[in-house]
């Protein structure tokens, strides 16, 4: 009946969850709470399990996670606006054996990527594509994103968005899906434990197709929050995302294995 | 007649205070503290340390990596 | 002596570039150059030496595919024409900015805007004080010959590699399209990984465990960091300027009168000046082969004897400028051009250098 105290517990030998290594030690430039971190840290973790730390090499967007290059121990690339999957393909062609993934954010990958993004898809290149969609632009203070919902303020839209002026939201995903050269295509959160969970089987699965060569882009869409930019705490941002994003923009698989399931 | 207690060891320098852990721990061990960081941002900390399982349900929804989770099995207390 | 060939221009790039190892080429068709993604094509390279063709979907994505081939270390190159070069130009400062070797075709066609798809040397500015964005130059080379265009793609890669920098090749239509006799140079074997590895230890491979992480950026939000970066490419530019300059000089040593041009128009003002001479008029051309850097100093050293230099180009007047500067005034410089795709003939330019420079 002795009483546990807390360095009974806190021994090397009780550890079950420590940070990956293959995140470095940098403080993230991140708002508190904002889902590129934890996407981050999946994408890492996932390339430490299966062993890829020295034959990866990532591209980071711009966008607020334009330093990613400082947060991931892996050799990585600086992308212009948009062009991440232009640079991927450059490498993936001239580097088969190589894991290359691209890590966007909405307005790199939906807006001025748009060609890259559906050319990408459509030569079904062996990639991985990790889309981070917060239905904002972040880095430049909060504007419009082809992402913004119908009615959602914005520094661009801040009346609302209204879609006779400004267009529909553009769900990315979906469109790439329809494409023959998407082989993996899901949306994922990273705001709780179960979405964390499911998100990470599903970026584990989109490195092992590519691993695999199993013929055609892994697609990983990952709602995220923008408390920033949507001017809401953190925790907050995350209910409302529950509320109003994933109702339009719902998660789970819908390319599996080169077919549609849902 | 618990099985197995946790703990978190929180980088209190990297946090941010963002509070997603706090929501995230199912048994509410978790609390923002009153002080803050060199970065002026309120850390969290283990309010109630004895209900922490260990379930690594913070550490790993935590965007900033910030938490280490340690857990070890109890010998269960007989109920009298 | 290697494999003689009749070919095109354009085809003499991309067999060139099949033997000189190149690795990668990522272009769009555009008139008047498609026949290097064409012959390309056809020549299946992936076959002879494993050589990847890729018909991307834009210029803008050509030139970012490779950037990022170029940031692993391997050989890569695209070509376009002057509206496709445009869109290309963001892509090129970021290359420039990131310190990757690489090699761009621009067969100049009239412009601007969607101009003409006849030649023209308009995009001298654009090739030679930055079509892109920031303080960067690329090494820019002005075939006359399509024999030009075969050995430029081997050399254009060694400077590219030599200083890490992109490097311009810059023909017109009428190199692009026309056929000449042509020696085709040896193949040299594309590099193994290994070898790329040893050769650019800054290239992102792969991270193994005995290095840090390697990063291929051009951005630096500190000021003093990026000023460093900039100072470190003006001294590279500076060994480029003092020790890569090329040009041909025809007749130059007795003559009175000079012709400064590239490209085709050299190859133009050459018939002009056999005209001249043959009517005793002491005429040279000095044919400037690298645009950037440019050939000030050899131009200033034949001010000793010259007295009157016409610049020729399809342009309304773009390298005339650096002539200009070169020259400083002490000698009376003029210009000649056309424009819109429209050429001159040799009798036209020998009439201008009579009017204006002899003054007949």
């Amino acid at each position: 009946m002795a009483e546990i105290r807390l360095e009974d517990i806190i021994r090397p030998e009780n550890l079950v969850y420590k940070k990956t290594p293959l995140m470095t030690d940098n403080i993230l430039s991140y708002c508190p709470g904002c889902g590129h971190g934890t996407a981050h840290r999946l994408i890492m973790e996932v390339v430490e399990e299966l062993g890829f730390q020295e034959k990866t090499i990532g591209i980071c967007p711009v966008g607020c996670s334009v330093l990613a290059y400082d947060f991931m121990n892996i050799d990585m690339q600086q992308a212009a606006h948009g062009r991440a999957p232009a640079l991927a393909t450059g490498i993936k062609r001239t580097w088969p054996g190589r894991i290359v993934f691209t890590y966007q954010g909405d307005g790199d990958l939906a807006a001025i990527g748009t060609a890259e993004t559906i050319h990408v898809c459509n030569r079904g290149e062996n990639l991985t594509m990790i889309f981070i969609n917060n239905g904002i632009y972040g880095m430049t203070g909060g504007q419009m994103a082809p992402t913004t919902l119908e009615g959602m303020k914005s520094s661009t839209s801040p009346y609302g968005r209204d879609v006779h002026m400004m267009g529909y939201p553009l769900k990315m995903t979906e469109v790439v899906a329809t494409l023959p050269g998407t082989y993996f295509v899901t949306r994922q959160a990273v705001h709780t434990p179960a979405a964390v969970r499911k998100a990470k089987k599903a970026i584990r699965i989109a490195f092992e197709n590519q691993r695999d060569n199993k013929g055609g882009v892994s697609f990983v869409e990952i709602v995220s929050n923008c408390n920033s930019g949507w001017k809401m705490r953190p925790v907050d941002a995350n209910h409302w995302m529950e509320q109003n994003m994933f109702p339009f923009f719902p998660l789970g698989d819908m390319k599996v294995d080169g077919k549609i399931v849902k | 007649m618990a099985k197995v207690r946790g703990a978190i060891v929180i980088d209190i320098e990297k946090c941010k205070g963002c509070e997603v852990c706090i929501e995230a721990c199912p048994t509410e061990v978790i609390g923002l503290a009153s002080q803050v960081n060199s970065k002026g941002y309120r850390y969290t900390y283990m309010k109630n340390p004895e209900a922490c399982t260990g379930c690594t349900n913070c550490a790993i929804v935590c965007p900033d990596g910030v938490i280490t989770v340690y857990r070890m099995k109890v010998e269960s207390e007989t109920v009298k | 002596m290697g494999e003689l060939r009749l070919m095109k221009g354009n085809e003499a790039i991309g067999e060139a570039a099949i033997r000189a190892g190149v690795d990668a080429y990522f272009g769009y068709p555009i008139t008047p150059q498609s026949e290097v993604i064409e012959y390309l094509m056809a020549e299946k390279p992936h076959e002879r030496t494993g050589m990847v063709v890729l018909q991307a979907e834009s210029e803008v994505a050509s030139i970012n595919m490779v950037y990022g081939a170029a940031a692993t270390g391997k050989k890569v190159m695209t070509s376009s024409s002057s509206p496709g070069v445009s869109l290309m130009m963001e892509g090129v400062s970021y290359i420039a900015g990131a310190e990757l070797p690489c090699v761009l075709v621009n067969v100049v066609r009239g412009g601007p805007g969607l101009g003409t798809i006849q030649p023209s040397q308009a995009d001298y500015f654009q090739a030679t004080k930055g079509g892109g964005h920031g303080d960067y130059r690329m090494i820019v080379l002005a075939p006359a010959s399509v024999q030009e265009m075969s050995d430029f793609i081997k050399l254009a890669f060694e400077l590219a590699f030599r200083y890490r920098n992109p490097a311009m090749i810059l023909s017109d239509g009428v190199i692009g399209q026309m056929m000449e006799k042509v020696v085709l140079f040896d193949p040299i074997p594309r590099w193994t990984e290994e070898e790329i590895i040893k050769m650019s230890p800054w290239a992102t491979t792969g991270k193994p465990l005995n290095r840090e992480r390697n990063i291929i950026t051009s951005l630096d939000l500190q000021p003093h960091v990026q000023e460093q970066r900039n100072i470190r490419l003006q001294n590279k530019y500076a060994t480029i300027q003092e020790k890569e300059v090329r040009c041909e000089k025809i007749a130059c040593d007795d003559a009175e009168y000079l012709i400064v041009a590239y490209g085709s128009s050299a190859r133009i003002a050459q018939k002009a000046l056999d005209i001249a001479r043959a009517q005793g008029i002491r005429l040279g051309l000095l044919r400037a082969i690298t645009l950037w850097p440019f050939p000030t100093k050899q131009i200033r050293e034949l001010l000793g004897h010259v007295k009157g230099i016409l610049t020729v180009e399809l342009s309304s007047g773009q390298m005339v400028e650096d002539v200009r500067l070169a020259v400083e005034g002490r000698v009376n410089v003029e210009f000649y051009g056309r424009m819109g795709g429209m050429i001159y003939t040799p009798e036209e330019i020998l009439g201008v250098l009579k009017a204006k420079i002899i003054g007949e």
